[in-house]
């Protein structure tokens, strides 16, 4: 039988750590900039926190955008509800929550940021079914469908809960800082940061190691070659989407601790930060959605120290950057 | 002979085009049917109608005596129908094994279909854990293949698997594909090289303008050089 070709030479695979390097050199260069190191360090912690709670939220709708083509508007409301269900939750337990045992405070709240991935995701299964179904394939009624969603979901949980803003305290064990010679990082902080990079590990494990995950890699390329192996790509839809609802409602359960308080927009801000790094990371790349986050959130931290006034634009300049250097994201998956 | 696969009267419409137009075509069990035709004759939308990547509008598709037209891509694959798609659509971030694990979707990769896969692309072996993006356009070709093959299916629709390749890879592919078609595989194969066509073709379908104008044995066509120019616009000779 004939070589096909067997002996042409491979060209080397590139290993692109360009993207993985940016964050590592922002920080660094911030150091000079912002001449505390107690500072830089509080900040930089800061924004690892800050970069995987954001992660948590972004990473389900990199996975819809680029395995489902699909433009879900509607994801902050999976964040809200998730924050919602936590209070409720938490309130019956609110001598528990004050307790000073981490443990207890964690044995309540592990239940109920459960619990609110659990109907975030049930909520995500609806959501699928009764509006993204019908507007396959079609942006321009996907925008408004999921808006529309969103406007719904949130309009609801005012009429459920007031308009109010509901308070949502740090249990007493996460609150203050570890202090490290003149360093004060918080407790929660580094919670936030263990959280989002077991949930990055998990994630990465799935994709990397399991069929399953091959499929929703595969998916992302190439939806039709993934059915015309015989794969039903549409229950694999209708599962990351709901597990991106799920990781949205986690991570509105953390973003209301961290900011301990609650209320029905909560997410409208957060949307935006999340479809930035959505777009930065490149759709449907939960590598380049992790770089994304921790690269907004640096932005955010150190240019609302050093420069406030651009805080409100920063991240849209980043944006604008990253687009200019690698115009489909920090690593491109699909080529949609 | 039997049919193990039956078109009757299948049109297709892609958005306002109507590109088959009532296709009749059969595909005997355990041999090679070319399907021949000028570019834009409906070849690809033929396969594609096949697998139920476009619906079809009207008519009748059966495998194996089954109607498949109204079910799902993944429902006919299922049914023992492998695909390679004119693109190849190898998974490029994938390495070369994470592609044909997906495509043996009954179970692990059996050793003995892998040996027999790695004698014709040994290229396969050497590149197992790159990612199938790195490959050339001919490994990817192969890898393709071997996607469709790595268990055994019924009917194999390949889609004009010597396009864009180097005249030695296309020879060796033709030997690859005969080697598939020793063992007995029922093939449907979209092809405008001619050369390749008369080597491994034993029944040829020639499409135009999304009907079907010509049926017959493929050494029939291959001896009469005027048909060829009627129905291709171009000789074997001139092919060569």
């Amino acid at each position: 039988m004939t070589d096909l070709a067997a002996n042409d030479p491979l060209p080397k695979p590139k290993r692109d750590i360009a993207p993985v390097l940016l964050p590592i050199a922002l920080a660094l260069l911030m150091i000079p900039l912002i001449g505390s190191t107690s500072s830089w360090l509080t900040l930089t912690a800061a924004s690892l926190a800050m970069g995987m709670m954001i992660f948590i939220m972004a990473s389900g709708l990199t996975l819809v955008f680029g395995l489902m083509d699909v433009l879900n508007f509607g994801h902050g409301a999976f964040i809200a509800v998730g924050a919602y269900v936590a209070t409720l939750v938490l309130a019956p337990f609110a001598a528990s929550i004050q307790a000073d045992s981490l443990w207890i405070n964690l044995a309540v709240l592990a239940p109920a940021a459960l619990l609110s991935m659990a109907v975030s995701g049930a909520l995500g299964l609806i959501v699928e079914r009764v509006l993204i179904l019908p507007v396959y394939g079609q942006h321009l009624k996907q925008i408004l469908m999921t808006t529309g969603g969103l406007i719904v979901a949130e309009q609801t949980l005012y009429a459920l809960w007031g308009p109010q803003i509901i308070p949502m305290p740090l249990p007493a064990s996460l609150r203050g800082s570890f202090i490290l010679g003149d360093v004060a990082i918080a407790k929660y902080r580094v919670l936030a940061m263990l959280i989002g990079l077991a949930v990055f590990i998990a994630i990465q494990l799935v994709l990397n190691r399991t069929k399953l995950g091959l499929l929703i890699r595969a998916g992302v390329e190439n939806r039709e070659m993934v059915e015309a192996l015989g794969y039903r790509i549409r229950r694999l839809f209708l599962g990351v989407f709901m597990t991106g609802s799920a990781l949205a409602g986690l991570g509105g359960v953390m973003w209301a601790l961290y900011r301990e308080q609650v209320h029905a927009s909560m997410s409208d801000d957060l949307t935006v930060l999340i479809f930035i790094v959505v777009i930065i990371g490149g759709l449907g790349s939960i590598g380049g959605c992790f770089i994304g986050a921790i690269l907004v959130a640096m932005v955010a931290n150190y240019g609302g120290f050093l420069v406030p006034k651009l805080a409100l634009v920063s991240n849209i300049l980043l944006m604008v950057a990253i687009l200019m250097w690698r115009p489909r994201g920090l690593y491109a998956v699909t080529s949609r | 002979m039997t049919d193990l696969l039956k078109l009757s009267s299948v049109h297709t419409h892609i958005g306002r085009y109507h590109i088959l137009q009532g296709i009749d075509l059969a595909v005997p069990q355990g041999q090679v049917t070319m399907l021949l035709g000028r570019n834009g004759a409906g070849k690809t939308t033929t396969l594609r109608t096949i697998m139920g990547l476009w619906q079809a509008s009207s008519g009748e598709i059966s495998l194996a005596g089954m109607r498949i037209e109204s079910r799902a891509t993944p429902d006919i694959a299922r049914l023992g129908v492998g695909y390679v798609p004119e693109s190849m659509a190898v998974f490029s971030d994938l390495t070369v094994k994470e592609n044909l694990v997906l495509a043996a979707r009954d179970g692990p990769l059996d050793d003995t279909q892998l040996d027999w896969i790695f004698g014709f692309f040994p290229a396969l072996r050497r590149f197992w854990l790159s990612r199938a993006g790195s490959l050339s356009g001919g490994q990817k070709q192969m890898l393709s293949i071997a996607r469709a093959i790595i268990e055994p299916r019924k009917l194999l629709l390949i889609d004009e698997p010597t396009k864009g390749l180097a005249p030695a890879i296309v020879m060796a592919l033709i030997e690859c594909l005969k080697e598939i078609k020793r063992k007995g595989a029922t093939i449907l194969l979209v092809e405008q090289n001619f050369f390749a066509a008369r080597e491994l073709g034993d029944n040829v379908l020639v499409m135009d303008n999304g009907t079907i104008v010509h049926r017959g044995e493929m050494a029939a066509l291959a001896a009469d050089v005027p048909l060829q120019e009627r129905l291709l616009g171009l000789s074997l000779e001139a092919h060569q």
